[in-house]
């Protein structure tokens, strides 16, 4: 080892020809080095590019005001907050009533909402800022899929959340069953009522640190 | 007969020899050991059409081809998309750098008789490639859909149109029918994406034609004695990689600090069909086409000459009979050749200037020379050579 060091730094000419190869072999080292130093720089903006459209979102607002006074008990609409379905329902005192049924809670995965999917504000029994209106984003938290709302009828008037891929089962509150996949509540974006009639998606008086993208999963 | 464990690359080898393969025709390949650095350029050539390709898909990845969305997307990938005005900088510097690369590739070509038996199908391979590198070359500069894409691409459907029988339904049918909209756009990306990839396909054969019969060197001469070629490896794989640091210098430099030197600001303006630009000039690689299609007052005519000159060129393996193949043996082709390189510069640079009288009349001297060289100069040269030969035999 000392020798080939050796050969490294005396460069006389008159270097015995065994040590030769060596110095071939460091430079050839160093070239194919430096070589692929280059293609991973080159690499980089082609990478760099799928990285996508930057500023695309500059400007745009993320807050959505949705006007309740055309929603009546037991209906619910659907509106679009970054792309993502939000039911926004109306609850009916038979639902309110429902979602505090003891034998409910027994059969649900995270009843008390001690999960992080929703706000501070709307870790509650009714899991929203005011119990008689319910907002939550429509996206199963087993693969994905938006659940259909079986609304309140007079044979069944709890209403539900049915998942038609995998049958994942949530209740109006969008708490998840035990005996079906989806492992969590449904997410609860954040809410403000900003008068009776409207509230704004987007916005948590309740909870202003809060960020959709640190819940446990959308 | 005993087992013995076999290493994975004599594995792969006994089943699909590559690896031996490989070593046969870029390590241990035989090549004259005279070359000079002209040789280089078929490498470069290579190099910036992988680094075309490779920006072209990743520019392919954000772009869209319809009228509606061609301009403000390649805007978007200008301005918004990570890196994107790098990408689009190689891609667009790539093109310059590849046909730069060819013309001297070329050039050395026919200064060293490179074309001549037996390497004619490296000839026409060649030929072919350029063809397919200048469609290539066409179709995507109308991409941008700026005001240069659309006007140069008009004037080519035009001049397609004007081909006597066929032109007309010709263009419609490949156009679509509706002239220069969303359906041709379109087409042109496929056509792009389709010829850029043919190229490899051709390269793969124009290679392999070289391979056959080896390379031709600077003086022309078959080689005969093993100590007049080294091996592939390590003695040009060197020579070409310095060749390519000082080439991928030069690419860097454009990039980086002139990524506006090679293009026209007319085609960061958006296609209108109701307004041509003051100042029509096409791209630097085909300017010198450009000015034959300008020099002869007649449009078909125009259009025969501009085609035919790079059409005569795949004659030349039998325009020129002469057994010499390096111009260093041929003085009267030393004059004559250089002066055809003049006229081609000629031409160039005539179809980059605004017409006028003077670059009208420099052009029509260059078209003609580049005829009168390959239909009565070279054959008469080679015939006084091979006449010359004989004597000196008997």
């Amino acid at each position: 080892m000392t020798q080939d060091d050796a050969s490294l730094t005396s460069d006389t000419p008159h270097s015995k020809p065994e040590q030769g190869p060596r110095r071939r072999d460091v430079l050839a080292t160093v070239t194919v080095g430096m070589g692929c130093a280059g293609a991973c720089a080159l690499a980089y903006p082609f990478l760099d590019s799928l990285n996508g459209t930057r500023s695309n979102r500059v400007g745009e607002s993320d807050i959505l005001d949705v006007d309740l006074s055309l929603l009546k008990p037991g209906q619910q609409s659907v509106v679009t907050w970054r792309g993502w379905p939000v039911f926004v329902q109306k609850r009916t005192p038979e639902m309110l009533k429902k979602l505090q049924d003891p034998a409910l809670l027994q059969k649900l995965r995270d009843p008390e909402s001690r999960i992080p999917q929703q706000p501070k504000d709307a870790a509650n029994w009714h899991r929203s800022i005011t119990p008689d209106i319910g907002v939550m984003i429509g996206i199963c938290t087993h693969l994905g899929c938006v659940p259909t709302f079986d609304a309140p009828t007079q044979a069944e008037p709890s209403g539900k959340y049915l998942c038609p891929c995998h049958g994942s089962q949530f209740d109006s509150a969008g708490r998840a069953f035990k005996d079906a996949p989806a492992p969590y509540n449904l997410p609860v974006p954040p809410v403000t009522m900003i008068s009776d009639k409207h509230l704004r998606i987007g916005e948590s008086k309740g909870d202003p640190d809060f960020d959709i993208a640190n819940i446990r999963q959308i | 007969m005993t087992e013995r464990p076999q290493s994975v690359s004599t594995w792969l080898n006994t089943r699909l020899p590559i690896l031996s393969a490989f070593r046969r025709e870029y390590v241990e390949f035989s090549m004259p050991r005279n070359l000079n650095y002209l040789w280089n350029f078929g490498a470069f050539a290579v190099v910036s059409l992988t680094l075309l390709i490779l920006s072209g898909i990743f520019l392919a990845l954000n772009y869209t081809p319809t009228l509606a969305d061609a301009f403000s997307s390649v805007e978007t990938i200008d301005r918004q998309v990570a890196s994107g005005w790098l990408i689009r900088s190689v891609h667009m510097g790539g093109v310059s750098m590849l046909f730069a690369a060819l013309y001297v590739h070329i050039a050395r070509s026919l200064y060293y008789g490179s074309y001549k038996a037996p390497r004619e199908l490296v000839w026409l391979t060649g030929l072919g490639l350029l063809l397919l590198v200048m469609i290539t070359a066409f179709a995507g500069y109308v991409l941008p859909w700026g005001q240069m894409s659309y006007w140069g691409a008009t004037v080519v459907v035009n001049a397609v149109n004007t081909v006597p029988l066929v032109g007309k339904p010709l263009a419609s049918w490949l156009l679509g029918g509706e002239g220069l909209g969303n359906v041709a756009l379109h087409r042109l990306f496929v056509l792009h994406f389709v010829t850029a990839f043919s190229i490899i396909g051709v390269i793969v054969l124009h290679v392999a034609t070289l391979h056959v019969t080896g390379s031709n060197n600077p003086t022309g001469k078959d080689l005969t004695e093993p100590d007049q070629t080294v091996p592939f490896h390590p003695y040009y794989t060197t020579k070409d990689g310095l060749g390519l640091c000082l080439f991928l210098l030069v690419y860097a430099a454009l990039i980086f600090f002139a990524p506006d030197f090679l293009t026209l600001s007319d085609n960061y303006v958006q296609a209108n069909p109701l307004i041509t630009p003051s100042d029509i000039t096409p791209e630097w690689y085909f300017a010198p086409f450009y000015a034959i299609l300008r020099a002869v007052p007649s449009k078909l005519g125009g259009l025969i000459l501009a085609t035919g000159s790079i059409v005569i060129l795949f004659a030349l393996p039998w325009l020129d009979s002469s057994t010499i193949r390096s111009a260093r043996f041929r003085p009267w082709l030393r004059v004559a050749l250089p002066l055809l390189f003049l006229a081609f510069l000629a031409l160039g640079l005539a179809g980059m200037s605004p017409p006028s009288p003077f670059w009208l009349w420099i052009s029509r001297a260059a078209v003609a020379y580049w005829y009168v060289y390959f239909l009565g100069l070279l054959p008469m040269i080679a015939r006084r050579e091979q006449a010359s030969r004989r004597k000196e035999h008997f």
